[in-house]
């Protein structure tokens, strides 16, 4: 066994497999079906109570309740990293009411759960991403009501979208979107791919990966299909851009990958590590590996 | 270095361990015992059984207990508990009218069948802080003579319906829907929108409430009856085909008069806000009360003016986990987003200080 992956132990006694009852599980992948086979629509659910703050990840925690079985290797990550509070927590929960394998290694994973991240390393067609999405409405922030935005989805009625996208290049000269940037799914809905770094933006197009959203407080679930269209919005002249560093990842150099910026003294010095920990993890692993 | 970032299991157990001592306080004082606060804080207890949405007066303590008194953090456990419990049936409407009462108000008539019960409340109490009871002096109470016997006690507001000045309420007959099991749509039906401010925050609903009677949405409420006491619970199982008793709950009921409707073809006729709550709970039940009549004002073709009129703003914001929960989610790490702004804050203002230079090139 990998040292990486925790021993599996018996599931948490009075609780059924993955904590949730098997008729909400049932409840979940009858929306989860819907949400498959209408990319980017979101499908209101019966959403649980969970033993986590909502806001801390229930709506993805549910939707891995519902997908998980017993073989699966689970993954869970907070901005990138495995050994965040919070990623430790959640993977703390499934091992201990499902009993399921848990990794940190991204291609041992066939569930990820993340929150804010996708992972640098590519994903392959039998991994399935969980995202925890806080606001699942990309239009929320221009139409408060519920009513009215889902009406708007219905006429696919975008125009204020692009709208403010426009204004913001008025203001600023560019857009002032740098995560939870909206994206065209399939060409027909406007999606919010959650509070990623648009960075991680062009990972969602045509990914092998099946990828699920799950709001728990908004009670909403939405999916991405395999090797789907999924452009972020912008203009001719101003085209989708993603972010990029004059430095370099201190541990690994990786160049291209998403850098988290540390303040390491008094004096306000910074360094810049990859915030996907995993990766990093790799890159230094090979490297080591080439030395000898 | 890196190590600040890293979070850690070990962390987590001893922030629960510290959690858990902080919560146990000096340990040669005696500990809380859990009936202690059953008995001796029923209206924490009422609170937390209404918006955890679960009667259950002990499983309630134990919650308060354990959160340290932390009424919210109280709800929320007995809420994450409720919702591991199977459904066996649907009660039958509670028949608040044969309630055993333990208090019974009226501010629309000075006397009425029943009459007015003062029973156990702050209302008239001076709030001088009693010292008394920093020594622990017993509390015996009045007389109680076993004997006594209730006269029955219709509702105020029926007395208004049947000479026609109040409208009535009828029952649809439609399946009472449950929002905890299914996500709610608007517009809400009156029953979604009863049960949503049922387990909403007692803070909130008083604030809107009191926001309608400043002007925030025309209201001109009277407490038109507020009943305390015990109700019995009837289920009819669907094997059996008649209803039996289940037990005695306490609840606390809230009929508000409000201003009167009418004209086109309809005679003035008043209409009614209600509020119930688990338990002795009457600042949440009245702050119910005025916003469920505030929430009225489709259907009675008011102007929506005030927040407290606007469905989807109260409903969506009235549930004090999903609030608290979103809300504390901030502590949670956003450095990765929090990187997407300042690489997007540092662009702009690189961008802004290099174009005046560019004018200036131009002059």
């Amino acid at each position: 066994m990998n040292a990486q992956s925790q021993i599996t132990r018996a599931p948490e006694a009075g609780y059924n497999f993955a904590y949730l009852d098997e008729q909400t599980k049932r409840m979940i992948r009858r929306g989860l079906l819907k949400a498959v086979a209408v990319p980017g629509y979101q499908v209101p659910f019966g959403g649980r109570e969970m033993p986590l703050p909502y806001g801390w990840g229930t709506g993805g925690m549910q939707l891995t309740a519902a997908i998980l079985g017993a073989d699966d290797v689970l993954k869970v990550i907070d901005q990138g990293a495995d050994d965040t509070t919070n990623a430790v927590s959640i993977r703390r929960f499934f091992a201990r009411t499902a009993g399921v394998k848990t990794t940190t290694r991204t291609p041992e994973a066939t569930v990820i759960q993340t929150r804010h991240r996708i992972p640098e390393t590519p994903l392959s067609g039998d991994q399935i991403m969980v995202y925890q999405v806080p606001i699942p409405e990309p239009l929320r922030f221009i139409e408060p009501s519920e009513t009215e935005t889902r009406t708007m989805h219905a006429l696919e009625d975008y125009g204020v979208m692009h709208v403010k996208l426009y204004e913001d290049i008025a203001t600023f000269g560019h857009i002032a979107t740098s995560y939870a940037y909206p994206v065209t799914v399939d060409e027909r809905y406007v999606m919010d791919p959650s509070p990623i770094p648009k960075f991680d933006n062009p990972k969602l197009h045509m990914s092998p990966a099946l990828m699920l959203f799950g709001a728990g407080r908004e009670k909403r679930l939405y999916a991405v299909p395999p090797f789907t269209r999924v452009v972020s919005l912008d203009f001719e002249d101003h085209p989708f851009e993603i972010q990029r560093w004059d430095e370099c990842c201190a541990f690994c150099g990786s160049q291209d990958s998403y850098l988290d910026e540390l303040i390491v003294d008094d004096a306000g010095t910074k360094r810049f590590v990859c915030s996907d920990t995993d990766y990093c993890m790799q890159r230094r692993d090979l490297e080591e590996e080439g030395a000898r | 270095m890196y190590v600040a970032v890293k979070g850690g299991e070990r962390a987590i157990d001893n922030a629960h361990l510290l959690l858990a001592k902080k919560r146990r306080g000096d340990t040669s004082i005696p500990e809380l015992s859990v009936a202690q606060v059953r008995e001796q804080m029923p209206l924490a207890v009422a609170r937390v059984m209404s918006e955890g949405s679960l009667y259950d007066p002990q499983l309630a303590a134990l919650a308060i207990k354990q959160a340290a008194g932390d009424l919210m953090e109280a709800i929320f456990l007995l809420r994450a508990y409720r919702t591991t419990l199977p459904r066996f049936g649907a009660s039958a409407a509670l028949d608040t009218t044969q309630m055993q009462l333990s208090r019974r108000i009226s501010a629309t008539f000075k006397d009425l069948p029943g009459g007015q019960l003062l029973g156990p409340t702050f209302d008239y109490s001076h709030r001088l802080l009693d010292f008394a009871l920093l020594a622990d002096g017993e509390q015996p109470g009045p007389q109680v003579d076993p004997q006594a016997e209730l006269s029955p006690c219709p509702r105020v507001l029926d007395f208004l319906a049947d000479e026609g000045l109040m409208a009535r309420e009828f029952d649809e007959g439609l399946a009472v829907p449950d929002i905890t099991r299914e996500p709610l749509d608007f517009p809400a039906s009156r029953a979604e929108r009863l049960q949503a401010l049922a387990r909403g925050d007692e803070g909130f609903l008083l604030a809107l409430g009191y926001s309608t009677q400043r002007g925030y949405g025309r209201n001109h409420p009277f407490a038109g009856e507020i009943r305390i006491g015990e109700v019995e619970v009837w289920l009819e199982p669907q094997e059996l085909g008649f209803a039996v008793p289940l037990g005695d709950i306490e609840v606390t009921e809230c009929e508000m008069v409000n201003q009167f409707v009418g004209g086109k073809g309809i005679d003035a006729q008043f209409t009614r806000g209600y509020g119930l709550a688990f338990g002795y709970a009457e600042r949440k039940a009245m702050g119910m009360a005025l916003v469920d009549r505030s929430l009225r004002a489709a259907e009675y073709s008011e102007e929506v003016e005030g927040p407290a009129q606007q469905e989807e703003f109260v409903l969506m914001h009235c549930d004090n986990v999903e609030a608290a929960g979103f809300v504390s989610h901030l502590k949670l790490p956003h450095y990765v987003d929090f990187q997407s702004e300042l690489e997007l804050i540092r662009k702009l203002r690189k961008q802004a200080s290099e174009q005046p230079a560019v004018e200036e090139q131009r002059a």
